[in-house]
């Protein structure tokens, strides 16, 4: 797990002259599970979509195996499309359920997914609503689809925006064992950012804390959450940070 | 007569049908992109051509006329060039270019307005699954498609049913370019007012049967 696959160096992310991200330094290793956590308004999500290279940097680089992205370097699509996110909505188009999960593969050319697209709605549980129009589905459901549609693209890395926010906690644990089984079986990267820090503490190999754009600190999971070295994480681990 | 089924008032509907369909074609085959380009792009000039669009909504279909008609007479900018392919005035070809006008405006800023409306959020998600520019232009369309329907629904509406443009353009010519709404207005002028009643029935029922294709497409869209 040494090996870093997204390097980030002096990243920022401003909108009207106000920095929303100001990252110095950020290395996300192959095959771990990071947790980023931290009040609303953060930064947590635009940085992850810039870690989707959906949204270039203001200044610094975002490297990804080797290929730079920054405010002048768009990253190749075959690149991109090593890595996907799952939403904290589902975001789920006007199809059918199989039709959802086959999507990402049809737009790379794969027009024959059936058994691709049955396997992998059997391992969220939801085989027998392949035919379903998507739309109609509830909202737990609508997430494992989601994230259904990113698992067939077998990403490089997987990242999370607060999956599991609004679903009830037999949902939470469906989709906390998937993504769990993902990392540890499938040595998938995932980059899970939350407000649960009881997730961040069964999921993440490594916990950030961003604060105002910035990462605070970044360590093992057991040292953030049981010997932090920033006040400001002993707080927010603690409850005590009032934002 | 209408079960009669007279031939010159077949010939007539022939022609609106082929004048506003092929009119409807182009349109919907420029306007469209033209739409999506202005609903999900940014670049320098786009509230100027956004305007321009809107305005073109609201133009009355008489002065479209008046212009395709100055353009294309023999002392008009673009009737003095005599290039083979431009169509003479008082043809079918001058009738589907004025109606080509009257109705892009239409379908690129309802198309436009659709795209618009689509989550934006969706749109992301769509990149984040690998989609390039034009995959996610054409999700995007997809999730606008009702939209986009009542787009083309406008465009055709704004172009069967008008008058003014192919009377000046087309000269209502017997057998040539005499299309419903002219044939409406000359034998209403003559006072053969069954006549007149007959096409516009005819026209109702012409608008009626697209709208109701176009409706039932529509709702598969909207049930799905």
């Amino acid at each position: 797990m040494n090996e870093a696959l997204f390097t980030l160096r002096g990243v920022t992310r401003s909108y009207s002259g106000r920095a929303i991200v100001d990252v110095a330094a950020l290395d996300i290793f192959r095959g771990e599970a990071l947790a980023i956590v931290g009040p609303s308004g953060a930064g947590k999500s635009t940085l992850l979509r810039m870690l989707n290279f959906l949204e270039r940097p203001s200044s610094g680089v975002v490297r990804f195996a080797g290929n730079d992205f920054s405010d002048s370097q768009e990253m190749p699509l075959a690149v991109r499309r090593r890595v996907t996110t799952v939403f904290q909505r589902p975001l789920l188009r006007r199809h059918s359920v199989a039709d959802n999960v086959a999507y990402g593969l049809r737009l790379r050319g794969r027009h024959d997914a059936a058994v691709d697209v049955a396997a992998v709605l059997a391992e969220v549980g939801l085989a027998h609503l392949a035919k379903q129009p998507a739309r109609t589905l509830s909202g737990g459901e609508a997430q494992r689809v989601a994230l259904a549609r990113a698992m067939i693209l077998n990403p490089d890395a997987l990242l999370l925006d607060e999956p599991t926010a609004n679903l009830d906690p037999h949902n939470v644990g469906i989709i906390e064992s998937i993504v769990a089984r993902l990392n540890r079986e499938r040595g998938m990267t995932v980059v899970l950012v939350t407000h649960n820090l009881f997730q961040a503490r069964r999921l993440a190999h490594r916990v950030a804390l961003m604060l105002d754009g910035q990462i605070v600190e970044v360590d093992d999971v057991r040292a953030f959450f049981e010997t932090p070295r920033d006040p400001r994480t002993a707080a927010f681990v603690k409850g005590d940070m009032v934002y | 007569m209408i079960l009669t089924r007279d031939a010159a008032v077949a010939e007539i509907v022939a022609l609106s049908l082929q004048v506003s369909g092929i009119a409807l074609v182009l349109s919907t085959i420029v306007g469209i992109p033209v739409g999506v380009l202005l609903g999900l792009t940014h670049f320098r000039g786009k509230r100027l051509a956004v305007s321009f669009v809107y305005t073109g909504m609201a133009f009355p279909p008489v002065v479209v006329g008046l212009f395709v008609y100055l353009m294309l007479s023999r002392s008009g900018p673009l009737g003095s060039l005599n290039w083979a392919w431009l169509p003479a005035l008082y043809t079918p070809g001058a009738m589907i270019l004025a109606q080509t006008i009257i109705a892009f405006p239409l379908v690129a800023g309802f198309t436009m307005a659709a795209v618009i409306g689509v989550d934006p959020a969706l749109r992301l998600q769509v990149r984040a699954l690998g989609a390039s520019r034009w995959q996610t232009a054409w999700a995007t369309l997809d999730e606008a498609r009702a939209g986009v329907i009542a787009a083309v629904v406008a465009g055709f509406g704004g172009i069967i049913s008008e008058v003014g443009a192919v009377m000046l353009v087309g000269g209502n010519i017997a057998g040539r370019t005499r299309v419903l709404t002219t044939a409406i207005v000359l034998e209403t002028n003559k006072g053969n007012f069954d006549l007149a009643i007959a096409l516009g029935l005819i026209l109702l029922s012409i608008v009626f049967l697209t709208n109701f294709v176009i409706l039932r497409l529509q709702g598969q869209t909207l049930d799905a």
